[in-house]
């Protein structure tokens, strides 16, 4: 015995020994460049650093901090407002003429011009280039020329035929039908201008990509960090309030949540599901919580004859109100969900569409009702339900069983819905996207713009590139049709929110809730905001 | 009958001083075979009895769990989410507000199947192959050692997803067959330099001199000097082949809900960093499991014992 | 010797092949990994069918894989679905991951052979008990549990270190990891020794040396402990593997981008060649791994002879 404690004691001096000599190495490591460099949490993105082939929240930070484009969403409050745009005319909503401003340049001296977007369009939208993102450029005419529909057609151009660049600074654009607020869809990614050693040198580009907005990249490590400073010549009036930013990788979010409390992060965005009961009490006021453009719902397979009939509608809605929305965001979220009232987001504010009691009773939590209204139409086809998702991403099984549990007790059966998981999110979107789902399952959706018309038409519009549930509505497709060839914003608007109800009645999917965004900061930083996207306002944050 | 050729004539005192286990000598002067001396060696080890009604007690909960608990598993109302110890439902309540002793009493059926038949499993492939690769040496070791090693290769999340995703089987065998057939490399590599050691020695050598065929050698000579680090190997497999269960779930493709086990609330419990908050969901099916592994280790401990002729 | 370590040297080539095709076909088979590419939204079939060409997942997988295997012998391990190559993530993730389980193996070997001498010497008293309960705490909790914890004392609360890996990863950086990957490889390597230290007290051969007078303590260490190893190197030579391969809790909670990362991404995002790429290095540290614990054997246990 006092052998093993002899040794024991000696082990555990070593480590101690061990472990001093390592916390005196360790403050080198952190910092960044400068004195007021904000470090801040980063994920690695998942394609390269394209602006049309950055589909996701990781690299599009990255592209927020980089790009500007004709129009800029307002971080406040979503408004697309004109950025390199100077003026952008139409009469028909169909053809479009856009000045740029002058004066614009790219961190490496070389102008912006109306070539820059021509030629960026053209590169994102042509299908030689497998950009992801390329369907962002389908309205514009002559997509189908460069971007063939079908699986191993060849190109039959290299530009589409809607783009014209008319002098350096102007150029017009055509598209295949009228889109309305089209020009506010420009504040995305994909459609930012490209210097020419874009295409002159792709490779040395993507080492290190270039930009005309107010950072520039200092030095990028691929999967490990990215060192942006501030662009001198920014000619934009959102410049660095800092030094710079530099961007760590974290592969878990509750490390880069941890580094954050031992002072060695600044910033972190998106914390992690686990730590939410703990932010408030470990950040107090340091703790960010507030809505972004992201809504969570479960959909139907209406392709299935299961769900299809006209009894369903009531199964679909008794299901919607036997979920305790409140009680999930509450206890399982930490109330950095919202419950959902209609089929939009908070972002877009109630002038741009967005409508608080829209769903009425039938989003609220009514047990009696809700087990009435599926019993009234014949209940649960087979007497049960699934709830289907990925678990690999995001942290669903919590509200998955949350859900589950909730309708089980509404319905008075631990059986009636059972959770469904499915391994990787490649499997699970070859099963949604090839129609093979027999009961409810996630979907959701973040806007790529704040406009009514993106949380509805890519979600519901028959045949839409997101319409999981096989949603089919002629009454819904024309109220879109008509909105989209409105002659004014307001109109359309309307339109958008008439459709929206159609959506109720019918119930192809279950509105769960809005998601919020969430970040902290350290002590050393101020300033720190998300945008409606869910993304930190960088450019503010202020370092003391 | 009677061993002709035990080489391990009973001990003297010297050795027992560094033994201080308890120690039951057989009676001398009757000869028995090597499992009726090891059957009588552990009714009388204390350690032994100790573990078998552990481990029946544990069997009777997962048999009929209704007996101790009289609630429903899977009924949970989220409302008392977290909250701690209460009249009637004395181990608190998990993230999703159902009663965690309930669970606890529950998981044991699923747990205890899944870990004990994925053990055996995983015990008996490793042995084979690593005893076959270790008597035989030379062209059936190459062959079955660097199957081993392709085994060994396998990731166990992909082989998992993979295998899972195909078999469309439900309930505990397809878990189990996976933990299996991904889990026995180790033990064969362990079963093997066991026997490779056992085979050099001198009895071994006498027993074949004396023409013994080489199935008796292997199972009477070899196999009871060579199990001892297979059964260690096994009991705390046993653990972490619980727990791994849940990391199975955890990817989709373990055990499905309605099945209750420790391994999928152990894990959701850590997952959501709620022990930080509410240890009890943490610390409850963590001592179901570690009062399990613990019976077993104890029961390997003593039958190792028993079965090593130069304890007597 | 020389012979049986060439043989072994040349039956690396079927194995290799066996364990290239095996994972092969086994990341085919998890699916069509180029929708997942494309987030919740419908891929467009034309782009779908230009990705799909351009990683050979158009071809019959037989023919991905010689296409594949013909790559590799010109060094070319291909690309992961963000553009980078294989080869660099191998260089990358490889040298940390290496760190990362020599001091996890360090750790198991000193402190798990003390501790089993220890409480294989002391059967059934408090040392002993008290190292059976600390194993069944390391069983029971997860590795996430102890490790975050553990991250938050010594990171947060006493600032000794940082709670993130930086991406060199030095040694002393690695030291915390380390220990919380060892714990349940300690577990066994801690029984194992324990075991074979009181099967062999007994042996004939210890029993001669304490007659012989020897002092206890070389009695112990030359001849109990030498004769007792052999299933611990060989748990030890199987574990150099599982610590590079399997470290992937320990290497999220660290921020470590490391072999039990790369794969884990590899497999979630359908990437056969980061799979294959990095299980192809795995088998060769298997392979040279139990080549040596083979040949250990003959050193421990003389009697052991190789032809």
């Amino acid at each position: 015995m006092r052998k093993g404690t002899r040794l024991t004691a000696a082990v555990a001096t070593a480590t101690a020994v061990a472990l001093l000599a390592t916390s005196c190495g360790s403050d080198s490591g952190g910092g960044g460049g400068g004195d007021s460099t904000v470090r801040a949490s980063w994920g690695d993105p998942q394609n390269p650093l394209e602006p049309a082939n950055t589909n996701e929240v990781q690299g599009g930070k990255v592209m927020d901090m980089i790009f500007r484009g004709l129009k800029r969403y307002n971080p406040e409050t979503a408004a697309a407002e004109d950025a390199l745009a100077e003026s952008i005319e139409t009469d028909d909503q169909q053809n479009f003429t856009i000045k740029i401003k002058q004066g614009w340049t790219f961190s490496d001296g070389t102008e912006v011009t109306a070539d820059s977007f021509v030629d960026a369009w053209n590169y994102g939208a042509n299908i030689e280039n497998n950009q992801i993102n390329s369907y962002f450029f389908q309205f514009i005419d002559g997509y189908a020329d460069v971007h063939p529909e079908d699986e191993g057609a060849e190109p039959t151009a290299d530009t589409m035929s809607g783009l014209e660049v008319v002098d350096e600074h102007t150029f017009t654009v055509r598209l295949t039908e009228p889109f309305s607020l089209w020009p506010d869809t420009l504040g995305y990614a994909a459609y930012s201008p490209l210097p020419r050693s874009f295409f002159d040198d792709h490779d040395a580009w993507l080492e290190k990509p270039v930009g005309n907005g107010p950072y520039m990249i200092d030095s990028y490590s691929r999967s490990q960090s990215m060192s942006l400073v501030g662009y001198e010549d920014y000619s934009g009036d959102d410049a660095a309030q800092n030094d710079g930013v530099e961007l760590r990788v974290y592969t878990d979010n509750n490390t880069a949540y941890t580094d954050l409390q031992a002072g060695n992060l600044d910033v972190i965005d998106d914390i992690p599901a686990s730590q939410l009961n703990n932010a408030d009490a470990d950040l107090g006021d340091r703790y960010i919580n507030q809505p972004a453009g992201i809504i969570q719902t479960v959909s139907f397979p209406l392709y299935d004859d299961n769900w299809s009939g006209d009894d369903m509608v009531k199964v679909r809605q008794g299901l919607s109100m036997a979920i305790n929305r409140e009680e999930i965001t509450g206890k399982i979220f930490a109330d950095t969900r919202t419950p959902a009232t209609d089929f939009t987001s908070p972002v877009l504010e109630e002038a741009g569409g967005y409508e608080p009691d829209l769903c009425g009773d039938i989003c609220s939590y009514d047990p009696e009702r809700a087990k009435e209204m599926i019993d009234d139409a014949g209940g649960l086809p087979g007497g049960s339900v699934t709830l289907t998702s990925n678990v690999d991403t995001g942290s669903h099984r919590q509200w998955m069983d949350a859900a589950c549990n909730s309708i089980n007790n509404a319905l008075g059966d631990t059986g009636a819905c059972t959770v469904n998981p499915v391994p990787t999110f490649a499997d699970f979107r070859n099963q949604v996207t090839s129609d093979s789902m027999t009961g409810m399952f996630r979907s959701g959706w973040q806007m790529d713009y704040p406009l009514i018309q993106n949380f509805l038409q890519p979600l519901y519009y028959t045949d839409a590139s997101s319409n999981d549930s096989g949603y089919s509505s002629e009454e819904f497709d024309d109220l879109v049709n008509r909105a989209n060839s409105a002659d004014d914003e307001d109109e359309a608007i309307d339109l958008f929110k008439q459709a929206q109800q159609v959506l109720v009645d019918d119930m192809p999917v279950i509105p769960l809730w809005y998601q919020n965004g969430t970040a902290g900061h350290s002590e050393r930083v101020s300033d720190v905001r998300l945008n409606p996207f869910s993304v930190p306002v960088y450019t503010d944050i202020t370092v003391s | 009958m009677p061993e002709p050729n035990r080489p391990d004539t009973p001990l003297d005192a010297q050795g027992a001083a560094l033994d201080e286990a308890v120690v039951t000598r057989g009676e001398p002067g009757r000869a028995r075979s090597l499992s009726s001396d090891a059957w009588h060696d552990l009714r009388r080890n204390p350690v032994f009895v100790i573990s078998a009604l552990l481990i029946l007690f544990l069997l009777l909960i997962a048999i009929w769990p209704s007996s101790i608990a009289s609630r429903d598993p899977l009924y949970c109302q989220l409302s008392r989410s977290l909250e701690g110890p209460a009249p009637g439902h004395w181990f608190g309540f998990d993230t999703q507000g159902c009663d965690v002793y309930t669970r606890v009493v529950y998981g044991a059926r699923a747990s205890i199947a899944v870990g004990v038949c994925a053990t055996l499993g995983v015990a008996l492939l490793g042995t084979v192959v690593g005893g076959l690769a270790g008597f035989f040496g030379g062209f059936w070791d190459a062959l079955l050692s660097r199957t081993t090693d392709v085994f060994f290769a396998v990731p166990l999340v992909l082989g998992a997803i993979v295998f899972l995703s195909m078999i469309q089987l439900s309930g505990i065998w397809p878990v189990v067959l996976v933990i299996a057939a991904l889990g026995w490399p180790q033990i064969a590599r362990i079963a093997r330099g066991a026997v490779i050691t056992a085979k050099q020695n001198d009895y071994v050598q006498a027993a074949r001199a004396l023409g013994a065929s080489n199935s008796r050698i292997l199972l009477r000579h070899i196999l009871p000097n060579a199990v001892a680090p297979v059964i260690v190997m096994a009991t705390i497999m046993l653990g972490t082949i619980i727990a791994l269960e849940a990391t199975l779930s955890f990817l989709g493709v373990g055990l499905r809900p309605p099945t209750v086990s420790w391994g999928v609330d152990i894990s959701s419990a850590s997952d959501g960093m709620q022990f930080r908050n509410a240890p009890h969901i943490l610390l409850y099916p963590a001592a179901a499991l570690s009062l399990c592994v613990l019976a077993f280790i104890m029961m390997g401990d003593a039958v190792r014992d028993a079965l090593d002729p130069k304890l007597r | 010797m020389g012979r049986y370590v060439i043989r072994r040297l040349l039956q690396m080539i079927p194995v290799f092949i066996g364990a290239t095709f095996l994972i092969f076909l086994m990341v085919y088979a998890l699916g069509d990994p180029v929708t997942g590419l494309f987030g919740d939204r419908a891929p467009d079939a034309a782009t779908a069918a230009r990705l799909r060409a351009e990683f050979n997942l158009d071809k019959p997988v037989w023919q991905q894989y010689l296409l594949y295997m013909g790559n590799i012998f010109t060094g070319d391990f291909g690309t992961a679905f963000n553009g980078r190559p294989v080869t660099e993530l191998l260089a990358q993730a490889i040298p940390i991951s290496f760190r990362l389980m020599l001091v996890a193996i360090v750790f198991e070997i000193v402190l798990g052979i003390v501790l089993g001498v220890v409480t294989g010497l002391r059967r059934g008293k408090a040392a002993d008990t008290s190292v059976l309960m600390a194993t069944l705490v390391v069983i029971a909790i997860p590795t996430f549990v102890l490790g975050t914890t553990l991250q938050f004392f010594l990171g947060v609360k006493l600032g000794w270190i940082n709670p993130a890996v930086s991406p060199a990863a030095p040694f002393d950086e690695l030291l915390v990891p380390g220990i919380i990957l060892a714990l349940v490889s300690l577990a066994y390597v801690t029984r194992l020794t324990r075991t074979s230290i009181v099967e062999n007290a007994r042996a004939d051969y210890v029993r001669t040396a304490v007659a012989k007078g020897l002092p206890r303590r070389r009695v112990t260490t030359r001849h109990l402990l030498r004769n007792s190893l052999i299933p611990v190197v060989t748990y030890l030579g199987a574990d150099i593997g599982t610590l590079m391969a399997g470290a992937i809790v320990t290497e999220r909670i660290f921020n470590i981008q490391g072999v039990g990362y790369q794969l884990y991404e590899g497999i979630l995002r359908q990437n056969s060649p980061t799979v294959v790429g990095f299980v192809v290095v795995l088998v060769l540290i298997f392979l040279v791994a139990n080549l040596l614990v083979d040949l250990l054997y003959a050193v421990l246990d003389p009697r052991i002879r190789y032809a």
